[in-house]
């Protein structure tokens, strides 16, 4: 799993080989120039005896530290320069995929999931993948330089010191990869107690107002805190391990230390005197250049920690990339504009593989024909929808349009001549313009005003603050009839061969209704139609009744025969008569 | 900043001993210089191996102490950290909670997610952040040149020189982040609006292909928001060369100076060591320091962002319940007039009438005529424009809006569920209510075939019951009102997707409850049976009083009940 993420993370940063390569390259004078800094220090110091002061020598060697400072300054900020660009746009890079890949995604994982949750992973697991990233790119190149750099000097400068550096530092490593494995996990249960309190948040916000109504604020409080109290815990586990690791790797260094001191004193002793000794002065540069050794062990620990955050969040978002998508559509034509004949032929379909829902199912409306589809409500009428739209796709049997299997065509192509308005409303945060041009964007403003005035939406958009260009959305004062009626002149706008009216009409007022119908009516003129409906005078004069019940299609046939027959159709019939 | 003060208040031992901790470490690792000083001067010099071997003895021990204060620090902190953004959490919640309805529109649910998530994470990685190294680094770095002051008061003027010019640096950079790490996060705020939006809206989308379209303007959000966050990059990559900078520029002057010291035999040349020792340690500090300022100026901004949730009012809901006047009628209108904020014109106007207890009170009206903002008016989830609204004659706004909110069952427009069972959801309007309560509930709401389609009042919701049909999500929201046996039942046209068949038997039944009833509906057929019916247009009552009345007397009314009979005959 981790090595299948890393996997991927490396796929993402491979078009930022170039950039990489600069930061690399950055780092490489960054870490000369922060290395030559104390060297020339060092020197300049020597310079200054109490014998006497080497001028031209003092004078050198802090020129040689300005030209150290000259070559970090610029260097650092350009490898902070592309450090960023980097982290950035591969997380740019990830949103992006993160959200085609909803598109591509069949509707049953976006139907089975939380909005907030899988918002969540393409927004902020994305955020805090490229974060760690971000902190770490720059400190773990440089570390592992210094780290470089400095092991040459310490072994120029006396080789059996430098081992003794050398031999400790493993320990620095299997400490830090020790905490590292303990940190992942408490970081993965983290990031699944945030998701679940986010989520949790999200449906509780997206609802604030039924909450309000019930006066359920206290009940929602009070399963929030529960969830926040798991996350707090979560978290103190995550926060803590992560932060154990740099203090554990100091004192390895606080190790190092006493070593490097303890077997220089040695040598300095026991080389007192022999021809090349080792200096205390050599034992203070020793010391130094022994802290310089340590310091990126620790960086680098702390990055490790931040990577294993970073990778957490990684995982979830390579999962959502991994899910399975609706078979691709590519290689099949285009269906092109379509007469309008629709069939299915022993059609299967279920949500549930348990519970079977529709079972051999034959249809076949001629171009044209005008369909209803009636039965009492939650009798499945909105399944019947997901498979002409190919929202779903059937277990059996097929589907087709003029004749083509709906499933060797595209997607899209299917889709554009269907004309779609369902009862729940869907409108994006946009101006009432954008929402209403959606399926025609090349339409001109007075088909557009056209569509609205037919669709009777007109003369409410106009008392809007800012008419067409008022900013509505999905939450906001819009009623649910008024939200409708958009829907409807959205419709109105692209006028396709084929429409299917889910209770298109249920939140209008009747009035209004009746000169939407009267719209719609010219609208189906030749058309062939799906029609969700109550109203009696709609379903009576359609060529062809589908009656159904409990998700199945019990009866179809014309309004004559079906009342002549005498059955479930009839029996809703009559109660309508009761009105 | 004063909310993240008064929600670390319960850690505020905590956040003292984290520093403190981290304190007692930083002076382990400032005595190891002394110790090694002595090795070399007593150890070294004498040839005193076993000395050396004590000493370093000492310097392992010191370290191990080193560890411990430091793990104890680290703990400290991460409970300070942890509490504090869970306490934000919470705070944060609660305030959204009380938001008004007018604030809920205002605001919008993608904002307030965000904040409540990636906001407040910010913030905690800031006061982790701070507690174990922010405030360190200062103490260091002015116990670091004040040292210096006791080796060479000319070098420790070097010293303090820079720090105001580092401090210069850090501020600035500071100063210059924060403004536009707040836009990042309202551009953060954006891309999880169009993230979700496309959650909810995937069928629409497909239908309507716009798969495409939605993506780009997807990208080009989320282009919008790389742009500002290399923005930022931009500016806080510069901290580190500068510091650099700076700090090897006084590294230069100093051993100048110190060279010069030395040559007046002032100084020697182990003493501009050490200078250059401290000056070495300010260095290794300052760049932690700065490493951390970005996080810090992130959380800053975060904070703010938060701190505008918590500063604004929410509603007050709680209070004294005036006594009721029982012999006033339930409910009475009286020139009621009410305008959403940020509408051109009023929605409501010179509403007046007057409903008695038991009542069924039908409205009917156009789409956009005002009724369902006439009975939100109710459970004030809008407080009334103009005019007087009265329940058993006392002004609504006397009455807390949790009494009101407890007396009344409201079902509205949009037929939202929650993720749970049947039975969770039903239990909104009355934790207590037995199973059996919850069956005749739904029975009173036809929504019995509901509860046996999905295996019990036990059978599972989805969120936003989007594993039922909008029809029986419709009908359990009904049941859900009634679950709470209210004094008054609120039905904002949630019957628009029920069949004739099922409305019909739901009118009956509401109109056989003892309950005072408000029935918005589009329907003639569901209103017409009721004791009272209220026809609008556009804001305004343009009739009032039963069918017969209507028929007679309201020429909307009858065009209204004329277009539908003729629908339905």
């Amino acid at each position: 799993m981790k090595n299948m993420t890393l996997s991927s993370v490396f796929r993402y940063l491979k078009p930022y080989a170039l950039p990489i390569a600069l930061v690399l390259l950055c780092a490489l004078a960054v870490v000369a120039g922060q290395l030559l800094a104390p060297f020339f220090a060092g020197r300049a110091i020597d310079c200054i005896t109490a014998e006497g002061i080497d001028r031209a020598g003092l004078a050198a060697n802090l020129a040689g530290i300005g030209g150290a400072l000259l070559l970090v300054l610029p260097f650092q900020w350009a490898m902070g320069l592309f450090n960023n660009r980097i982290a950035y746009r591969v997380l740019c890079d990830l949103r992006r995929d993160a959200f085609q890949k909803l598109s591509r995604l069949p509707l049953r994982y976006v139907d089975g999931r939380a909005y907030g949750d899988v918002a969540n992973v393409i927004v902020t697991d994305a955020e805090q993948f490229s974060e760690g990233l971000l902190l770490g790119f720059t400190q773990f190149f440089t570390g592992i330089l210094t780290i470089v750099g400095v092991l040459g000097i310490m072994l120029a400068l006396r080789w059996e010191v430098a081992l003794v550096v050398f031999c400790i530092t493993p320990v620095s490593f299997f400490v830090a990869r020790s905490i590292s494995k303990r940190t992942y996990k408490s970081f993965r249960a983290q990031a699944e107690a945030r998701a679940e309190e986010a989520a949790y948040a999200d449906e509780m916000l997206a609802g604030l107002k039924v909450v309000k109504a019930f006066s359920r604020e206290e009940a929602a409080g009070r399963t929030f805190d529960e969830k926040n109290r798991a996350l707090e815990r979560a978290s103190l586990r995550a926060v803590f391990f992560s932060s154990t690791a740099n203090p554990a790797t100091r004192f390895v260094n606080a190790l190092v230390y006493a070593a490097v001191t303890l077997v220089g004193g040695f040598l300095v002793i026991s080389t007192a005197g022999m021809a090349a000794p080792f200096t205390v002065g050599s034992l203070g540069m020793f010391l130094s250049y022994a802290n310089q050794y340590t310091k990126p062990f620790n960086e680098i620990s702390e990055v490790v920690t931040e990577f294993q955050n970073a990778l957490a969040c990684a995982a979830r978002i390579f999962a959502l990339l991994a899910e399975e998508e609706e078979p691709s559509d590519a290689e099949y034509p285009d269906l092109g504009t379509v007469r309008g004949e629709v069939s299915a032929e022993h059609v299967a379909f279920s949500y549930d593989p348990a519970r079977p829902l529709i079972e051999d199912f034959d249809l076949s409306v001629k171009a044209g024909m005008r369909v209803a589809i009636v039965g009492p409500t939650g009798c499945g009428k909105t399944t019947l929808i997901n498979l002409l739209m190919r929202f779903y796709d059937v277990d059996a049997g097929t589907v087709s349009v003029d004749g083509h299997d709906i499933r060797t065509v595209t997607r899209a192509s299917l889709r554009r001549n269907y004309g779609m308005v369902l009862q729940e409303t869907w409108l994006k945060t946009g101006t009432v313009r954008e929402n209403l041009k959606m399926g025609r964007p090349d339409a001109s403003d007075e088909e557009m005003i056209e569509a609205a005035k037919a669709a009777k939406a007109h003369s409410f958009i106009r008392r809007l603050p800012k008419g067409y260009d008022t900013v509505i959305g999905d939450e906001g004062i819009l009623s649910a009839g008024q939200k409708q009626l958009l829907c409807i002149a959205r419709v109105m706008l692209c006028r396709p061969p084929m429409l299917i009216l889910d209770e298109a009409t249920s939140n209008i007022d009747t009035h209004t209704e009746r000169l939407v119908q009267q719209a719609f009516d010219t609208l189906m003129e030749g058309r062939t139609s799906f029609v969700v409906a109550h109203r009696l005078s709609t379903i009576v004069h359609s060529d062809l009744i589908l009656v159904m019940k409990d998700g199945k299609i019990v009866e179809q046939g014309t309004h004559g025969e079906l009342l002549e027959k005498g059955g479930f159709y009839a029996g809703l019939y009559r109660a309508g008569f009761a009105h | 900043m004063r909310h993240l003060m008064t929600c670390m208040k319960p850690y505020r031992t905590v956040s003292v001993l984290a520093p403190l901790f981290k304190l007692f470490e930083a002076a382990m690792e400032l005595t190891v210089p002394l110790v090694v000083g002595a090795i070399v001067d007593v150890g070294i010099a004498n040839g005193d191996r076993g000395y050396v071997v004590s000493a370093c003895l000492l310097l392992a021990a010191f370290g191990l102490a080193g560890l411990a204060f430091a793990l104890t620090a680290q703990f400290f902190a991460a409970k300070a950290a942890v509490g504090t953004s869970a306490e934000l959490r919470h705070r944060l919640f609660e305030k959204l909670l009380s938001f008004s309805y007018a604030q809920i529109d205002d605001m919008g649910t993608a904002s307030m997610v965000t904040r409540m998530t990636s906001d407040v994470n910010q913030v905690q990685n800031g006061v982790n952040m701070t507690l174990r190294i922010l405030l360190r680094s200062p103490i260091v770095v002015f116990g670091a040149a004040l040292m210096a002051f006791f080796v060479d008061p000319y070098g420790g003027l070097v010293i303090l020189g820079v720090i105001p010019l580092l401090m210069i640096v850090v501020f600035a950079v500071m100063a210059l982040t924060v403004p536009r790490n707040r836009a990042v996060q309202e551009k953060l705020d954006d891309v999880y609006l169009s993230a979700r939006e496309n959650l909810a809206g995937a069928r629409v989308i497909r239908a309507f292909r716009m798969e495409k379209k939605e993506e780009a303007e997807f990208e080009q959000k989320s282009k919008s928001l790389l742009g500002e966050q290399i923005g930022v990059g931009r500016i806080a990559a510069l901290t580190a060369p500068l510091t650099f900078a700076l700090v090897n520029l006084a590294v230069i002057v100093l051993i100048w100076v110190g060279a010069l010291r030395v040559e007046l035999g002032s100084l020697s040349q182990g003493d501009v060591l050490a200078l250059y020792n401290y000056l070495a340690l300010i260095l290794v500090e300052l760049i932690k320091f700065v490493n951390l300022i970005v996080t810090v100026s992130k959380s800053v901004s975060c904070m703010k962002r938060i701190g505008a949730v918590l500063d604004s009012e929410g509603e007050e809901r709680g209070g004294v319940c005036p006594e009721p006047d029982k012999t006033a009628p339930h409910i009475a209108f009286e020139d009621v007039s009410f305008t959403y904020p940020g509408a051109g014109a009023p929605a409501l106007e010179g509403i007046t009438f007057t409903v008695a207890a038991g009542e069924t009170v039908g409205i009917l009206g156009g789409t956009g005529s005002g009724k369902s903002t006439l009975v939100r008016l109710l459970p004030r989830f809008y407080e009334i424009g103009g005019g007087s609204l009265k329940v058993w004659g006392r002004e609504i706004s006397s009455i807390p809006k949790d009494a009101l909110r407890k007396s009344i069952g409201y079902v509205p427009q949009r037929a939202q569920l929650f993720a749970g069972t049947i039975a969770s959801n039903l239990r909104w309007g009355n934790e207590e209510a037995s199973d059996e309560a919850l069956l005749h509930a739904a029975e009173l709401a036809e929504a019995r075939d509901v509860v046996e389609a999905k295996g019990g009042i036990y059978g599972p919701v989805a969120q936003e019951g989007r594993n039922l049909s909008g029809g029986q999500r419709q009908r359990l929201t009904i049941a859900r009102a009634l679950v709470k046996d209210p004094d008054i039942l609120v039905l904002d046209d949630s019957s628009s997707a029920l069949d004739y068949r099922t409305d019909a038997r739901l009118g009956e039944t509401l109109k056989s409850l003892p309950q005072t009833v408000f029935l918005v509906s589009q329907r003639v057929s569901s209103v017409m049976r009721a004791d009272k019916i209220i026809v609008l247009d556009e804001g305004r009552i343009a009739g009032m009083g039963t069918h017969d009345e209507l028929m007679a007397g309201c020429e909307l009314y009858r065009r209204i009940y004329e277009s539908q009979t003729e629908e339905t005959a």
